[in-house]
């Protein structure tokens, strides 16, 4: 097993609904999915965004799909129209998720 | 087998305008029946529209509806094929005069336009009629003067208006699927109570709604995610069948791509919930959905589900807010890391001197800013190596347009009594814009259609 970022073996996409932030995640090899759910917990979701104040991270899993869908509330400081952030939206969190650490499989790295 | 084809031409106003024709070009190419829409509202856009109005009567609607129909207009009519748009914005009768002038400059004046209105239900709010939304349970906007309210209407006033054959459907505040629901439903004669055939033109909504997000917009990442010719990304089209068969591809020609990574992306965007998906024509559920890339860019969609509507529809109330005040200054090369905290605690402690009353934040651009907090937790423990450049970036919220523009000039004055090398300012002051969400019945926002050709509009 290496430790790499979530950046090498999933992509990630955010969106907001107005303080609430979600963001996907979804590995590009399949195989990875039991693996991701395993580590890419609630709880270390959250704990990435606790500096802006969220409050709560729910993990929906879509395994038909092999992708996650984190929601993470109250994290966007007002969101779009209520924000000091230049980045109101939250759009730029996947690549925070995609920072995150896990580890996996040499083999299983790669497209 | 009966299919029809859903071209999306703009995913949010400011999308690129070059992008309909090459859509339009494939969905006349296919000769198969087909139709197109455009989203161009967010909850701030409506807002903002709210306030271009008051200025301008004409104004308000989507400052680019006439550079975005100009190149396809009199094409799409000469074949068939419907334009839906939330142009409207805040003015829906001002963009059907818009269309109408464009098609009567080209040679059209039996163009058929379509009104959808009755979205704007601001008295309701102004009257305290309508709950506040869950979610907003919270937020109080106290004094603030409520700007304007509308309601997110589903696809029946869109059906009737295609039903009345009309060319153009010019609304307001639709809900984003709705305008894909609405050819769809029209075309293959779907009852308001279908939910699984419902559920199919919400997703086809959903998957299309932000253009080129599905076919290598917002996806791209260069030697992660490369995608072709990202100048040119192609716009979505989806082809639907009789049957519920879903499909998801894009313009021919084109740059972008579509493939499993970037539906699924799009897929999960902006959802919350993947089992209730909310719309005020279906609630659709993607829990038991599967995907197929089915050929090159072609993505089939399956096991959707649906569930039936709300009885409320969600309403955006938007209210004047506070002023924004936003200034920023570089500096860069040996000790900017230094420099530019200096100007950071600098710029704080003048706020209080000054005792201007604002709520502030600083930045430090290029060492954390857009994932940092409102305190600067994260350029405040920032250990990592010196950046060869910062931008200090100071932004406050204040009552007063004057308190604001007080904060952000304090930016300024640090040209001269700021750190060594300290260079390029900009500031700015901006209105602020907040909003809430309410819930009314569907039945307390009656939405009438009218049909009028381009020279009885302007008539």
């Amino acid at each position: 097993m290496i430790e790499v970022s979530l950046h090498e073996v999933a992509h990630s996409r955010a969106g907001d609904k107005g303080n609430r932030l979600n963001m996907s995640l979804i590995p590009y090899r399949p195989e990875l999915y039991p693996l991701l759910a395993e580590q890419v917990t609630e709880a270390r979701v959250l704990a990435l965004f606790r500096h802006r104040g969220a409050t709560c991270c729910v993990r929906h899993d879509l395994p038909l799909i092999h992708a996650f869908n984190f929601v993470v509330d109250e994290v966007l400081e007002g969101g779009v129209n209520g924000s000091l952030n230049l980045d109101g939206h939250g759009k730029t969190h996947s690549f925070r998720l995609l920072a995150l650490t896990v580890l996996v499989p040499e083999e299983l790295l790669g497209r | 087998m009966d299919r029809f084809l859903v071209g999306n031409g703009a995913g949010f106003s400011g999308d690129r305008v070059d992008a309909p024709l090459p859509v339009l070009r494939t969905l006349i190419a296919s000769g198969l029946p087909a139709a197109m829409f455009f989203e161009t509202l967010g909850e701030r856009t409506v807002a903002l529209a709210h306030l271009e109005k008051r200025r301008d009567p004409e104004a308000g609607y989507e400052p680019m509806l006439e550079r975005l129909l100009e190149p396809i207009l009199a094409l799409a009519r000469q074949h068939g094929i419907a334009l839906l748009g939330n142009w409207g914005a805040a003015n829906p009768p001002a963009a059907a005069r818009a269309v109408a002038r464009l098609a009567m400059a080209q040679g059209m004046p039996d163009l058929r336009i379509a009104l959808v209105e009755g979205d704007d239900v601001t008295a309701l709010v102004a009257g305290g009629q309508l709950p506040v939304h869950e979610a907003d349970a919270g937020l109080d906007m106290g004094a603030w003067n409520l700007i304007a309210a509308n309601a997110y209407i589903g696809a029946e006033p869109l059906i009737e208006a295609l039903a009345q054959g009309a060319d153009v459907v010019i609304a307001g505040r639709t809900s984003d699927p709705a305008l894909a629901i609405a050819p769809l439903a029209h075309h293959f004669g779907w009852r308001a109570d279908d939910w699984e055939k419902l559920a199919l033109g919400a997703a086809t909504g959903h998957l299309l709604e932000c253009g080129s997000q599905v076919t290598g917009g917002v996806f791209w990442d260069p030697g992660s995610k490369d995608i072709p010719d990202p100048a040119n990304i192609g716009f979505p089209i989806a082809e639907v069948t009789a049957e519920g068969g879903l499909l998801i591809t894009k313009a021919a020609q084109t740059g972008g791509l579509v493939d499993l990574r970037t539906v699924k992306e799009q897929l999960l965007y902006e959802l919350h919930d993947p089992a209730h998906y909310i719309t005020p024509d279906v609630v659709l559920d993607i829990t038991r959905c599967t995907l197929e890339q089915v050929g090159r860019n072609r993505v089939a969609v399956h096991g959707l589900r649906g569930h039936p509507r709300p009885d409320t529809l969600k309403v955006t109330a938007s209210f004047e807010g506070s002023w924004l005040g936003e200034g920023e200054v570089s500096v860069a090369g040996p000790n900017a890391l230094a420099r530019a905290r200096a100007t950071a605690d600098v710029l704080l402690e003048r706020m209080k001197i000054r005792g201007l009353e604002v709520r502030a934040r600083v930045d430090l651009i290029g060492v954390a800013s857009v994932h940092d907090s409102d305190d600067g937790a994260l350029w405040r423990g920032y250990d990592g190596p010196e950046p060869p450049e910062i931008r200090i970036r100071l932004a406050v919220e204040a009552r007063t347009r004057d308190d604001a523009d007080q904060a952000a000039r304090e930016v300024l004055a640090m040209l001269c009594c700021g750190t060594a090398g300290t260079g390029g300012a900009r500031w700015r002051v901006t209105p602020r814009i907040l909003t809430r969400s309410h819930l009314v019945l569907r039945e307390g926002v009656p939405v009438t259609v009218s049909l009028r050709t381009a020279r009885e509009i302007l008539a």
